[in-house]
Formats: C-alpha cells, structure tokens, sequence
C-alpha cells in the first residue's frame, strides 16, 4: 500500500526558484517529453493520479494518454512492454511504484534489459529509463522501503543513478531518458520534499552520468556516499567540526558507471575514507567501492577503508527503522576508528 | 494414428460448465433468501456490523498516529466476512494487504492484526495458530502460496482448503496466472476469491483488464468460474462454502469473483477525488452490504431495534477495547531485529548486534 499520495506539493515548478526533488523530477519528464517524441512514460497510477509521489502529476493531462499510460497492474508486463517499444524505437521511461515492487521485473531486466546490447552484437540497444523510488526512513510498511541497488549494480549492462540534490534529480533524469543505454534511476524517496533554489538546467548544461561530485573538500577523511545518505553525511561534516576533524564529501551520484577518479583524487587528499549507505553492508556498493578505494590509493591510505551501512536484515518495520538507518554518530564513530590497528 | 486421434488435438474440458454467469449471484431479497438458515445469517450480521466499525475505528486511529496506514475495507465488508466465516477450522486464509476484516473475522486478535499497520513488526500474529498467512504486501504474491498449501494437504490426505484473496488489479500480475494454472493443473483445494472494488488505487478496471468478467479467466485455466453480488453477504458466503467443499472433496479450484466497491479512498494516505466521481461512490452507497442484510432480516422478522442495538453495543465494545489497547505503546526491543533473520545469526550479525547493544546502553546512560 502507499503512504504518501497526498504528500507531494502538487504546484508544477517554478520556472525558478525554490523547487522540491519531486518538482525538478516532475519538469524532468515534462521536459523530455517535450523534446522527444519518443518519450513515453508508463506505469501503475501515473496518468490521472499523477503517480503516488505525484512525479508524473499533469504529464497524462499535457501530453495525454499515449504518452503518459497508466499500465495494468504488472511489474514483468511494464517493463517487457518497454523492451519492445524500445526495439521499436521508442524511449520509455517507466515506473516503478516502490523499491520493492519492482521484483516482478527483474527476470525482464536481467535477462532481457541488460543484456540486449549484447546478445545482438549492439544491433538492438535499450533506451529504457527505469524509475524506481527507493529507501527507507518515510515510515512505510513492509516492502516499501528497501534499497535495492545492489541487485542492479551487480548486474552488467544496467547504468544505476540516484539524485541527492534537487539539480540533480532533473539534470540525471534528462540524462539518463537521453542515455541509449537502461538506466535504473533511483529515487531517494526521503528526499522527494527537499528542497533548493533551482532552475532547470539546459540540456547542455547536464552533467553526463558516470560522474561523481565532491560535495564538501575536506582534509581529515572523505565520506564517500550517495543518494538518501548525502544529507546525512553532510550533517556529520558539520557535527564533525567540533571534533576538529574536517570531513570531505563525495556524492557519487552514478554507481554504475562508478567515478573512480573522482573518488581516487579525494581519499589520496585525506589518506582515510568511509563509504556510507542505507542498503545491507554484506555484498553492498560499499564493499565495491571499498575495494577500489583500496586497490587505487594504497599507499595513501592511512587506515582501512570502513563502511557504515544498514545492518543485514530484512528492512525493520517503521516503529525500529531509525536503529537501523546511519545516523550521525554511526558515521563519526567510524571516522574515530580510522586508525591501522596495533599489534 | 492422426493427430485427430492425439491428446494435443482434442480439448481437455468442455468449456460451458466453467463459464460464469454473467449475472452477479445474489440471494438477499430473492425467494431463494426463504431458505437461509436465520443463526447463520445473525452471526454474519454481528460480523458485518463489528467489521465497519472497525474500519472506522482504524482509520480514525491512523489520525491519532497510532497507525502507519489504513487500507479499509468500507463496502466489502461482506466479502471479508464470508470469507472468514465460510472456512472450517482446519481450512487456511491467505489474505492480501486490504484484508485485516477478514483475518480478524477468523479468529485473530484486532490488536495483533494491526501489527503490520501500526509499524512495529512485519506480522503480529502467529499464522499456524489461526491458519492464517500473513497479510501480503506484494500484490498477488500469496496466491501461489495459497496453491501449495492446499496441495500439500491434498499430498497428505487431509480434508484441507486454502481461500486466497485478491482485489481487480492483482489480477493483473504474472503470480496470479501462475497460481491459478496450477491449482487447476494439480486439481489442488483451493479457492481464489477476487474481490473487483472497481479500482487498483486509481486505475479503474477496464485499464485493467479487457475480460467480459474477471470470472471469465477461469475458464482459460480449466476450473469454475463464478461471478457474485459481492455485497450480498449470504450470496459470497454461499458461493464460497461450495466452491471450497468442493475443492476438499477432489473437485479442484473455483474462482470467484465478488463485485463490489472500495467506498474509502484506497488508504487514508489517498485523495480518491482525483480519479472518481461521487455520483459513482453515492450508487454503491445504496447498495450497501449492512443495510442488505438489514432489510432481509427486518423483512423475515429476525431482526428488531433491540437487536439492530445488540450488535452496535457489542461492535462499540470492540472498537472501545481496541482503541484502549492502541493507545498504549507496544512493546518495543531493537535487538530483536536481529533475531529472526535466520535460524542462527551470521557472525557479522553477532558484530552488528554487539554494535547496536552498544549504542543503546551508551543512549541509556547520555
Ligand atoms: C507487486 C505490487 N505492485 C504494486 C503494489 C502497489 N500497490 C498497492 S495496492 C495497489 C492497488 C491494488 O489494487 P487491487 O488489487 O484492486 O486491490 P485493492 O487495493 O482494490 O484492494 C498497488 C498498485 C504492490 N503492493 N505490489
Ligand atoms: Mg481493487
């Protein structure tokens, strides 16, 4: 069930000014619609709801029914539909209602999204954008909030990207619907009401996917995050001052394709590095990007690479989440631990 | 031999007997109501009269923050108590994320049905004890759990059922074709009641499917199918006790559709004004489920105001109870998010346990 449809501000954004992530994902589409007659967005209540985020709000009213489809309800159906549209031409953007609705898919993604490319030797690319709210800490019941990026990053031919900032969530979503490659866009549901002076950026102006963004320089150690998690790692830089400790942040943005410059230059600059994320640690994008940190800055590095993350389990119902959540103080515990033990 | 004499050639069954018939079947103001047992039909009454005050005793609990969400099931009570009340007690319910009436209907307590709701675990009940399943989330995802079950009873000679609910849009998933091709293939007990409120939040049925009747699908699988007012709460109740004395005496699966109405927006979270008009919701308000039954039971003279008052008084009793055990906070333990992930925890889980034993004893003490 869904806990949020009447949460979402419903005013379209501001041509500029202050907007929400929902807002800029909202213009997003509009935009790429617009400009792309290929375009089509689908999915469970998009049309006359508008979505239950309320992020394809309008489009159906706009751009009307065949651009903008409320689909029979069936994950495996939306997305093997795409596949198909896309092999005819077209460049589907669907959604997703929640992160863990999207399982029904997963044979259509795995079998057929990512591999397309491949399996015909780059004769049939798949320009299909794959929205995907994903996350915790908005209090929702089972199956509503799980972070599920690891079972797409592990998986070749699949671009993952997740916004933390509302810029972002407009320019990676143009991009990701320009990409001719599928791309699972994440969307940090916590974080659909942040909001932040903006204006759209020009197509131009879009930073290209695979690029990751230092957030805040730092000298003591770098917090290598992305996605819901930013917000938090930024709030432990700030608390972290008083340490006296100066926190660099890294927002990866993109997991796959992974920014291993980016990372590489800012943890050569501190010598220590924490990764942190929402999702279960064991076999998570933390260990990935632990174990590149490591490989790329060796001899730079001061102390072993640590993760923050959630704990190995089933996704804790509302009433327990924030145990499980990183918090602050997870984060400047593990900045403290960032010593080469003795002995 | 010709392929006119190989099995591939010929149908497996004769599709007219499956076919439904596409009038709703409804007994409450028809001569066949005459025939109704009067105690059945007063248990079912108290229950209908309990389960809508209970909707609205959860819904104005989400409002006082005691609830996460509420999925209410105004306007089909009569298919969630049928349902619970056509099982015997050996039989077993696989409910969907709407269905709190019905699980409480069969047995379960109010407060421990609202486990999952009010956000402090995942299912509050033990399912074997009332052989109820847990409430499920991913639509249509329990349908193929209902089948096996009901096949293992079978496997093991018990004259056992499983009663599987599912709304109009779950119809649409790929599990609810699979569990239904295989009920129909190994003839399990089983009964797969679909109740079509109109909506899958807000997408209305004919986004949904382009079938005469849902009921209709039964027919492509090789079982039964039947369409009923799924308002009229002795027609649910009758179709369903056949359809699952069938099934425990070999006959295989029946699908039932219950047409009815979601008259709650889908859950207190939602604005039903976006998608549907009132005039629509105003239709099937004068259809309602409670007052069907009223009038039957006014009409035969089983019911007065006396008793009209009886079942409000207990259904208040209810309601009073359940809002007092709401009001207390359940009993939380964060360690315990570590003990059910599997039989024996992972020693990183042992690590991340200490870790948060740790935290909560430095809380404590700040
Ligand atoms: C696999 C899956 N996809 C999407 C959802 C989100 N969702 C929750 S309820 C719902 C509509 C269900 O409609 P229906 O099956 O008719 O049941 P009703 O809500 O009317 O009882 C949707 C799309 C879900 N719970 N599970
Ligand atoms: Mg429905």
């Amino acid at each position: 069930m869904t806990t949020a449809t009447t949460a979402a501000d419903r005013t379209a954004a501001p041509a500029r000014g202050p907007a929400t992530m929902a807002q800029a994902l909202n213009r997003a589409l509009r935009d790429s619609l617009a400009a792309d007659p290929a375009v089509h967005v689908m999915g469970e209540d998009v049309g006359t709801l508008g979505g239950v985020f309320r992020i394809t709000d309008g489009l159906t009213a706009e751009f009307g029914e065949d651009r903008c489809t409320d689909t029979p309800l069936a994950e495996a159906g939306i997305l093997g539909a795409a596949v198909g549209m896309a092999m005819y031409g077209l460049r589907p953007v669907v959604e997703m209602q929640f992160d863990a609705f999207a399982y029904p898919a997963f044979e259509q993604l795995v079998s057929h999204v990512a591999r397309m490319r491949n399996r015909t030797r780059g004769a049939l690319p798949l320009p299909i954008t794959v929205r995907i709210p994903y996350g915790g800490g908005i209090g929702g019941v089972e199956h509503h909030s799980d972070s599920s990026e690891a079972y797409y990053l592990h998986t070749p031919g699949l671009h993952v990207v997740t916004p933390a900032t509302v810029e972002d969530a407009y320019g990676l979503l143009r991009a990701a619907i320009a990409s001719d490659d599928p791309v699972i866009f994440l969307e940090p549901k916590r974080l659909y009401w942040s909001k932040a002076d903006w204006s759209p950026q020009e197509p131009s102006d879009v930073a290209p996917i695979g690029r990751a963004v230092v957030r805040r320089p730092g000298r003591t150690a770098t917090l290598i995050t992305y996605g819901p998690s930013l917000p938090v790692c930024l709030e432990a830089a700030e608390a972290a001052q008083e340490e006296g400790w100066d926190l660099g942040v890294v927002d990866l943005r993109s997991l796959v394709p992974f920014d291993e410059e980016t990372v590489a230059a800012a943890v050569r600059g501190t010598g220590r590095a924490v990764v942190v994320h929402e999702s279960s640690s064991f076999g998570g994008a933390g260990a990935e990007i632990a174990a590149r940190v490591t490989e790329r800055c060796f001899h730079h590095l001061e102390a072993p690479v640590l993760r923050v993350a959630g704990f190995d389990i089933p996704y804790p119902p509302p009433m327990l989440e924030r145990h499980h959540l990183p918090g602050v103080d997870r984060i400047l515990d593990a900045v403290g631990r960032l010593q080469w033990e003795e002995g | 031999m010709t392929v006119l004499d190989t099995p591939a050639w010929r149908p497996r069954a004769d599709a007219a007997p499956l076919l439904p018939d596409p009038e709703p079947y409804r007994l409450l103001g028809t001569p066949a109501a005459a025939d109704l047992d009067p105690a059945l039909l007063s248990r079912l009454y108290g229950q209908l009269v309990r389960g809508r005050r209970y909707n609205r005793q959860a819904t104005a609990l989400t409002r006082q923050g005691r609830l996460a969400v509420y999925p209410s099931s105004t306007g089909q009570e009569a298919c969630e108590i049928a349902a619970a009340l056509a099982l015997r007690p050996h039989d077993w319910l696989f409910p969907s994320y709407r269905d709190t009436l019905a699980v409480i209907a069969r047995g379960v307590d109010p407060v421990e049905a609202l486990t999952l709701l009010r956000g402090d675990w995942h299912t509050g009940y033990d399912p074997r004890e009332h052989r109820v399943a847990p409430l499920s989330t991913p639509l249509a995802t329990q349908l193929p759990h209902a089948v096996g079950l009901a096949h293992a009873a079978r496997l093991s000679g018990d004259p056992v059922a499983a009663l599987a609910l599912v709304g109009d849009g779950g119809t649409s998933e790929g599990d609810f074709h699979e569990a239904l091709n295989f009920a129909a293939v190994w003839r399990a007990p089983v009964v797969f009641l679909v109740q079509n409120n109109g909506f899958a939040i807000s997408v209305p049925l004919d986004k949904q499917t382009a079938a005469p009747t849902l009921a209709h699908k039964a027919v492509g699988y090789g079982m039964p199918g039947r369409l009923v007012d799924g308002n009229d709460v002795a027609a649910v109740h009758q179709v369903l006790t056949e359809a699952l004395e069938r099934a425990r005496e070999g006959g295989g699966p029946t699908l039932v559709e219950a047409v009815t109405y979601r008259i709650d927006a889908h859950t207190n979270a939602d604005d039903a004004t976006r998608y549907r008009e009132e005039s629509e919701v105003a239709a099937w308000r004068a259809h309602d489920p409670v007052e069907l039954l009223e009038r039957e039971l006014t009409g035969r003279g089983l019911l007065d105001d006396a008793g009209r008052q009886r079942a409000m008084d207990e259904a208040e009793a209810m309601a009073a109870d359940l809002r007092e055990r709401m009001h207390e906070d359940p009993p939380l333990d964060p360690m315990e998010l570590f003990a059910h992930v599997y039989a024996e925890p992972t020693p990183q889980l042992r690590e991340q346990a200490a870790q948060l034993r740790a935290e909560l004893a430095a809380e404590r003490q700040s």
